[in-house]
């Protein structure tokens, strides 16, 4: 995809177009959630994937090109991934400790 | 401050190298911060899920008694807020001062919408007595499940600390735009309202998650 890049003293400045284009395709995924919505109990089980599938590809456009992440320093981009892979750490351990102790042995 | 010095039209603090020095730093500090921000959420996503997995049905109940359609516009109004802070900071880069005011005035703006159809839905429930934990008035709520407070316990946290997100990012923006307005911002220096606008984003990332978790799936 040719993108048209200006660079004014060194900082990337997107081009206004493509917020335009980003917060369209914002607007068009929320509807797109809602619609789902509509219709979950024709695509369940699965309608929760869908909600937080369509969350994803939102937060990626946010995260990409609102907060610059895409031209970012690639440090900025480590930092900021780190608080999700410990996210997913705290994640996994709760699972694990719901499947093998809680789940079987519910005193909660 | 005396310590500053002027590099290229940008004041630069004595403990940086240049101006590029400055901006960098500044930046890394501010994604160190939306670090913390997304483990904090975290935290509270975490606990969400593991009590969804325990009491599936009582938490498809406490969904019920939210209105998703206020959910939807609150989710519109945050997103053309996000827009308009990039505009902003896209403006100050540009040089077009009026512009990047005005865009952030909307952003304000928008913010307020936000945290008015907030307060609707906050005095709403309270009325029907729909309190967080233990102080949900069973008698005047009688849900199915006796644990239905557990479910406004995690809503009442988890968008009440959204919200305070929303009205310190409000002021944020206030600041940044007076700062605008006295023409401290050109495209050489921006940094305030980039960080601002990160943090902006970062309110609209989160609610990107709650709108689906609380109104939607529940």
């Amino acid at each position: 995809m040719a993108q048209k890049q200006s660079h004014s003293e060194g900082h990337h400045v997107t081009p206004l177009a493509i917020y335009y284009k980003i917060g369209l395709a914002l607007f068009l995924l929320t509807f797109l959630t809602v619609g789902a919505h509509s219709i979950r109990e024709h695509i369940q089980p699965f309608a929760a994937l869908v909600a937080f599938s369509i969350a994803g590809v939102k937060a990626y456009l946010v995260m990409a090109w609102f907060m610059h992440l895409k031209y970012d320093k690639p440090s900025n981009r480590l930092i900021f991934s780190l608080g999700f892979i410990f996210l997913a750490v705290l994640i996994g351990f709760c699972a694990l400790d719901i499947v093998s102790r809680v789940a079987q042995n519910s005193i909660l | 401050m005396s310590t500053n010095r002027l590099v290229d039209g940008v004041n630069v603090a004595s403990h940086y190298r240049d101006a590029t020095h400055q901006y960098d730093s500044n930046k890394e500090g501010i994604w160190l911060f939306m670090t913390t921000e997304i483990l904090m959420f975290g935290g509270l996503f975490v606990g969400y899920i593991i009590f969804h997995t325990l009491y599936p049905e009582m938490f498809a109940e406490g969904a019920t008694y939210l209105n998703w359609k206020l959910g939807f516009i609150n989710t519109l109004v945050l997103i053309f807020s996000s827009l308009t802070m990039a505009l902003g900071i896209y403006y100050c880069q540009v040089n077009q001062r009026n512009k990047a005011t005005l865009a952030l005035a909307v952003t304000i703006l928008c913010g307020a919408i936000f945290m008015v159809i907030k307060y609707f839905e906050y005095t709403h429930k309270f009325h029907l007595g729909i309190f967080p934990g233990e102080k949900l008035n069973l008698e005047m709520v009688k849900p199915e499940h006796a644990n239905l407070g557990l479910y406004f316990g995690f809503y009442y946290c988890m968008s009440g600390l959204h919200g305070l997100h929303v009205l310190i990012g409000m002021g944020l923006i206030t600041w940044v735009m007076i700062k605008n307005i006295k023409g401290e911002f050109n495209s050489k220096y921006f940094t305030p309202v980039e960080g601002v606008g990160i943090f902006w984003h970062i309110i609209d990332l989160i609610w990107i998650f709650l709108f689906p978790l609380l109104y939607l799936v529940g």
